[in-house]
């Protein structure tokens, strides 16, 4: 599969007699700004190993024109597709119309573009408001008829997640008057925030009042934790914990039974993706726009610990 | 009457902590209750004494360093590179006096890499301390690997959220700190020393002052100070975070300095006064997150209560504020 320029003279025909999971595939990675972040780049890796593509990766180091140059050389050296998680979202237009010329699909990760949409193939991500939500339409479920105080730790005010992770639990609580969110803070997505605003809620509430936390990420409501213990309350019990990302330290938490449930933000986004490529690269089947990844709700009863363990090596 | 020169010097300060927390306690009535909870002191006063911690023992060492004519800009960095080394040598299972030492030792680096650039190398403070806080979370980064390492030490997390006889140990350390620089510059004549170089440091050396080793000092002190405060933060959540750790509270101490009334250029200076700002900063914070405005607004409640402070003290508006005073009150004849 070295010489792509033959191949892409067979065009699609010449590729579908190709065995399967021969092909060669570009990453071009953000860097690994985030725990979160690394694990997606190893979580790629060992997708590509388990279905026997070439992985190429490419560290952007948060540069744009660091992640431009490395979709330009994998153009150059032929890959069969490029994975791109974009570091902003604009100035794209020029080298996707070079990888649309070199009849190269890309597959976004996780996050978006303004160029057109048929300058990939499609993009790979999570619905941030479906995240809140399926944390809402938890809590619903738990509280039954209860009247419920719920206390809200935002992410960074104005950043994408938080507006949506607040939109979305909003709706995942609608029409049920038992729960209320009594206050609503930011705590910057930060651990130690976390526990500083937590525990100004345990005073300006009352630690009795307090139904239940959602809180933004993981790592805030590991904060709250340690907020509500020294409190002298505990956490899970006394007040439930609900959070989003699925990091390990919350799986911890879970196993402890100081934390209740999390809602995955999986840094399997690659899986899907090759999926997608496969389907292409066979039949020439076009996915769509927009693949959602799953997000999937953990609670103390998917134990916990064996997540924590299969998870702590992923990079997070 | 005449007030203690000492006293005179933190009125204003002290009237105005009492303003904030009167006007705070207002939005929220619960405001100064205290009470005792799991062995420890606890309530909104305990918090802002708590949470004020690592601006506290920052602003430390920032007054003395203020005061030599400088300024620190790495003190945030060096709490995530200590907390990181600290977290990480714990994590490998060295014992806790080491890893507290090996800390202390890598922010008194910190702080002698600051003063060599500065004093040594003639390198602008502003600029010399630039390149730490630039550079510093990349070190801590680089320690950390990257992912924020968490601990279970029960010591080490005593440091963050331990309490002696009820009392927070953070409170206990920051006070303890103050009092112990406080005695040691003012029973000797260091502190006379760092206000010499701070007022004219060309002056200071042609009396025979090793203007030098005084700066080079202070700059130590400030790594220490910030070494504390990355102890405090990283046990308090028991887990280094490079990226979070004492994030812009660099800009913090310098205002809770500036709000203690000392001049940012140099000279006289009071570290208690520095305190009873942090102390203020830290009430302001607190009253936000209590008084449940939207997180929208909590930057620009924030300015503005700064804002007035500053005005309140400013040189032009004091003498505007204290004529009226005494017109009020009538010339004594």
């Amino acid at each position: 599969m070295k010489n792509l320029t033959a191949a892409a003279l067979f065009a699609t025909t010449a590729l579908a007699a190709l065995p399967a999971g021969a092909e060669t595939v570009g990453f071009a990675q953000i860097g690994s700004e985030s725990g979160w972040r690394a694990a997606e780049t190893t979580v790629t890796r060992q997708e590509a190993e388990k279905r026997g593509h070439d992985l190429k990766f490419a560290d952007a180091q948060q540069k744009q024109e660091n992640q431009i140059k490395a979709v330009k050389t994998f153009i150059a050296q032929g890959v069969d597709a490029i994975l791109l998680a974009p570091v902003v979202a604009t100035g794209w237009d020029q080298v996707l119309e070079e990888a649309k010329e070199a009849e190269i699909p890309v597959v976004l990760l996780d996050r978006q573009v303004d160029s057109s949409e048929d300058l990939y193939l499609t993009a790979v991500g999570s619905d941030l408001e479906h995240e809140g939500r399926v944390a809402g339409e938890w809590l619903v479920q738990q509280v039954g008829d209860r009247t419920c105080n719920v206390v809200e730790l935002q992410g960074t005010t104005g950043s994408s997640p938080a507006i949506k992770r607040k939109a979305g639990f909003e709706a995942g609580i609608a029409g049920h008057d038992n729960i209320t969110i009594t206050r609503s803070q930011t705590a910057d997505f930060t651990r130690t925030k976390g526990k500083e605003v937590m525990e100004s809620f345990l005073k300006a509430e009352g630690g009795d009042e307090i139904c239940a936390l959602y809180a933004h990420n993981d790592d805030m409501a590991v904060g709250a934790i340690q907020a509500i213990k020294e409190a002298g309350k505990k956490p899970g019990t006394d007040i439930l914990v609900v959070s989003i990302d699925a990091v390990p330290d919350i799986f911890q938490a879970m196993a402890a039974g100081e934390a209740n449930a999390t809602v995955e933000l999986t840094p399997n986004m690659a899986g899907p993706a090759f999926d997608a490529l496969e389907a292409y690269w066979k039949n020439g089947t076009v996915p769509p726009k927009f693949i959602q990844t799953e997000s999937k709700l953990y609670t103390q009863a998917d134990d916990p610990q064996a997540i924590y363990e299969s998870k702590k090596n992923l990079g997070y | 009457m005449t007030l203690p020169a000492g006293l005179a010097r933190i009125l204003p300060m002290l009237a105005t902590l009492a303003l904030l927390v009167a006007a705070i306690s207002l939005v929220s009535p619960g405001f100064l209750d205290i009470s005792v909870a799991n062995g420890r002191l606890y309530g909104s006063p305990i918090d802002v004494l708590n949470r004020g911690a690592p601006v506290a023992l920052l602003a430390i060492g920032m007054t003395l360093v203020i005061a030599t004519g400088g300024i620190d800009l790495s003190v945030g960095a060096v709490m995530a590179i200590c907390g990181a080394v600290a977290a990480k040598m714990v994590t490998l299972g060295y014992p806790l006096p080491l890893t507290l030492l090996a800390a202390l030792a890598t922010g008194a680096a910190c702080g002698l890499w600051n003063g060599l650039l500065v004093s040594v190398l003639r390198i602008q403070p502003i600029i010399a301390t630039l390149i730490l806080m630039v550079a510093g979370r990349g070190i801590a980064q680089l320690v950390t690997e990257g992912a924020i390492l968490t601990f279970s030490d029960p010591g080490f997390a005593f440091l963050g959220s331990g309490a002696i006889l009820s009392v927070p140990f953070p409170v206990l350390l920051w006070t303890a700190a103050a009092v112990g620089t406080i005695l040691v510059l003012r029973r000797t004549a260091l502190g006379f020393l760092i206000e010499a170089v701070g007022v004219n440091a060309r002056a200071a050396y042609r009396a025979g002052v090793n203007t030098r080793a005084t700066i080079i000092a202070v700059y130590v002190v400030s790594g220490l100070c910030a070494a504390l405060a990355g102890l405090v933060v990283t046990a308090d959540i028991r887990g280094a975070d490079a990226n979070n750790a004492g994030l812009w509270l660099e800009l913090d101490a310098i205002l809770a300095v500036v709000i203690g009334g000392n001049s940012l250029l140099g000279g006289r200076f009071s570290i208690v006064a520095s305190l009873i700002g942090a102390m203020i900063t830290q009430t302001v914070n607190t009253g936000i997150l209590l008084a449940g405005f939207p997180p929208e607004y909590n930057l620009l409640i924030k300015a503005w209560i700064v804002l007035v402070i500053l005005l309140v003290q400013s040189p032009r508006l004091r003498p505007l504020l204290a004529r009226r005073r005494a017109s009020r009150q009538g010339t004594p004849t």
